[in-house]
């Protein structure tokens, strides 16, 4: 019977190790996050035939079990189908904090009840203050992360201040004396359990709390592989191998994907958690300045512009996102398309709200996939470019990332609109980017501005150009 | 118990360089269903929970956290898979649909 489940157990390992590494290519991605799912179904059956085939399962385990399955897989399934693309970012989070919260309560199963669950002695102990501490985190930072994400939380003006800091260190003491207390008494301290608990729940609040909504994907990154230590340290507690193999694989994927995010915002990971809103630092160190030379022009030129275009590329950032314009900007270019002017859009790494965002968000208004140009396909192409629309970014088409050697923007990767013959800038007003860093592209004597709402100048463009007869046959 | 603790550190070592291999190269369209995918797989902890409403013994505050935990974790895994699919289903249905023009 054994053997059964160690088979079941390397299989369903190795499906999700190829599920992993499947959902990192284009093609293989759907079916890959569908292998993943197979194997944890199997995962779930190797652990229960394992129990049949030993101590057997109680009618009352089984009602409980369904009772859970039923109530979560319900809950997730209409979460998942009801909730719009351009939540995503916040969805994530609400998953994810959701699997660190279960990795706590196991922990604190097992804590309570060391010898039903026969986890007793020191690894046991310290697995539990690890699952404990982590799953916390894991579960306050992305419930917190959610709600900044969806605007139902700001951050209280003490939380940017320096002494945040002292009041975050002060938490990770108090963790630290909890955890020792607890290894010390062999895990039978009620006290310094219920301390570690409020300590690391209240220290995932704090760490994101401070945190600038730009950066909230790369803190999400970063506690989705929180949640698969927390699934690794649950798999010690319970003596569960396939839950170490998944947990750590997990972990270490995040990590990477963490680490890849930072480099394309040009930001490390050390200044993301304890630098807080990058914006206040730029204003003070005077990156702000006014803008002098711009060039704003309407609706009705912009669409003149592009009728007379061959080429047009469209740079989609967080502020289509915002305005969820994604659908009007569809029947912009198709009717472009349709007059015989060659469409394609530009896709900065961290377009959107998280990175890649900006593709599903398109994908989903049906932009034909090969339409979307990476960085550095489109790149070269900016010369021989005759309009650039450039709708809701802002940073990623600063030039002085590449130009000005005392920008902190400097050595990021950019877009390099400025090489097409006429940018068009749409933007509600002439407030910074995230960054809070002037862009030196609005006072470039090839880009005007066009002010407004993304989904209403689109609106309004569309409405030109069908006066215009752009696209009609 | 001591050889199974060390293997059981075998394999957290495996299962991270597993992981920092397999996410080599990554294009940034995939990081927002990928990051999504990893964490409906980091829901695994459904086992965990399983062993402990199955060992409970019938201790009914144990069964409840057992149960609890369980809808947690399945709330991450369904949840997360689906919502994944949906988002990957966009991009493949595209270029099947331009070959049919």
């Amino acid at each position: 019977m054994d053997i059964l489940q160690y088979v079941i157990d390397l299989v369903a390992i190795l499906l999700l190790a190829l599920g992993i590494k499947g959902l990192s290519k284009v093609r293989s991605a759907r079916g890959a996050n569908q292998l993943a799912a197979v194997a944890m179904a199997l995962a779930v059956l190797g652990l229960l035939i394992h129990y049949l085939g030993t101590s057997g399962i109680s009618v009352a385990a089984w009602s409980w079990i369904i009772g859970g399955t039923v109530t979560g897989g319900v809950l997730g399934a209409i979460t998942a189908q009801r909730v719009p693309m351009t939540s995503m970012p916040e969805t994530v989070a609400l998953f994810n904090g959701c699997g660190g919260m279960s990795s706590l309560l196991v922990a604190l199963a097992a804590a309570f009840y060391p010898s039903e669950l026969d986890a007793t002695g020191m690894v046991a102990v310290v697995s539990i203050v690890i699952s404990v501490f982590v799953g916390a985190i894991t579960f306050t930072g992305s419930i917190v992360a959610m709600a900044k994400l969806q605007g139902w939380l700001s951050t209280p003006a003490w939380m940017q201040s320096k002494a945040r800091h002292f009041f975050n260190i002060a938490l990770a003491v108090a963790c630290l004396v909890a955890a020792v207390d607890l290894i010390a008494k062999g895990g039978v301290s009620a006290q310094g359990l219920w301390l570690l608990v409020i300590a690391s729940s209240l220290l995932g609040i704090g760490v994101t709390l401070p945190i600038g909504g730009a950066d909230m994907p790369v803190v999400i990154s970063l506690l989705n592989s929180y949640s698969g230590v927390a699934a690794a340290a649950a798999g010690f507690v319970v003596g569960s191998q396939l839950l170490i193999v998944a947990g750590a694989m997990v972990g270490a994927a995040g990590l990477i994907l963490t680490q890849v995010m930072c480099n394309g915002m040009n930001r490390s990971l050390v200044s993301v958690l304890f630098g807080g809103a990058l914006g206040a630092s730029a204003a003070a160190s005077g990156g702000g300045g006014e803008y002098t030379n711009i060039t704003s022009c309407s609706v009705e030129e912009c669409a003149l512009t592009l009728e007379a275009a061959e080429r047009v590329v469209i740079v989609p950032g967080y502020g289509l996102a915002v305005a969820q314009a994604q659908h009007t900007l569809r029947e912009v270019t198709r009717s472009l398309e349709a007059a015989g002017i060659q469409v394609d859009y530009a896709i900065h790494p961290v377009a959107g709200r998280m990175p890649g965002h900006m593709n599903v968000l398109l994908a989903e208004a049906d932009v034909p996939y090969e339409q979307l140009k990476e960085m550095d396909v489109i790149n070269p192409e900016f010369p021989a470019t005759d309009v650039v629309l450039v709708l809701g970014a802002n940073d990623v088409v600063n030039p002085q990332a590449k130009n000005d050697p005392n920008s902190p923007l400097y050595g990021m990767p950019v877009l390099d609109v400025q090489q097409a013959r006429t940018v068009f800038v749409v933007k509600r007003g002439m407030s910074a980017g995230y960054s809070g860093i002037k862009n030196d592209l609005f006072e470039l004597a090839n880009t005007s501005m066009v002010f407004g709402d993304a989904k209403k100048v689109l609106g309004d463009l569309l409405g030109e150009l069908k006066e215009l007869g752009v696209g009609k046959k | 118990m001591d050889s199974s603790f060390v293997n059981a550190l075998w394999v957290l070592l495996l299962g991270s360089l597993l992981g920092l291999e397999l996410i080599g190269k990554v294009p940034p369209t995939l990081h927002t269903p990928l990051m999504s995918g990893a964490n409906a797989i980091s829901g695994i902890t459904v086992l965990a929970a399983l062993t402990a409403i199955i060992k409970s013994n019938g201790s009914i505050p144990l069964l409840v956290l057992g149960s609890v935990s369980l809808g947690f974790a399945l709330f991450n895994v369904i949840g997360g898979f689906l919502v994944t699919d949906r988002m990957l289903a966009m991009f493949s249905r595209k270029p099947a649909r331009k070959e049919n023009r």
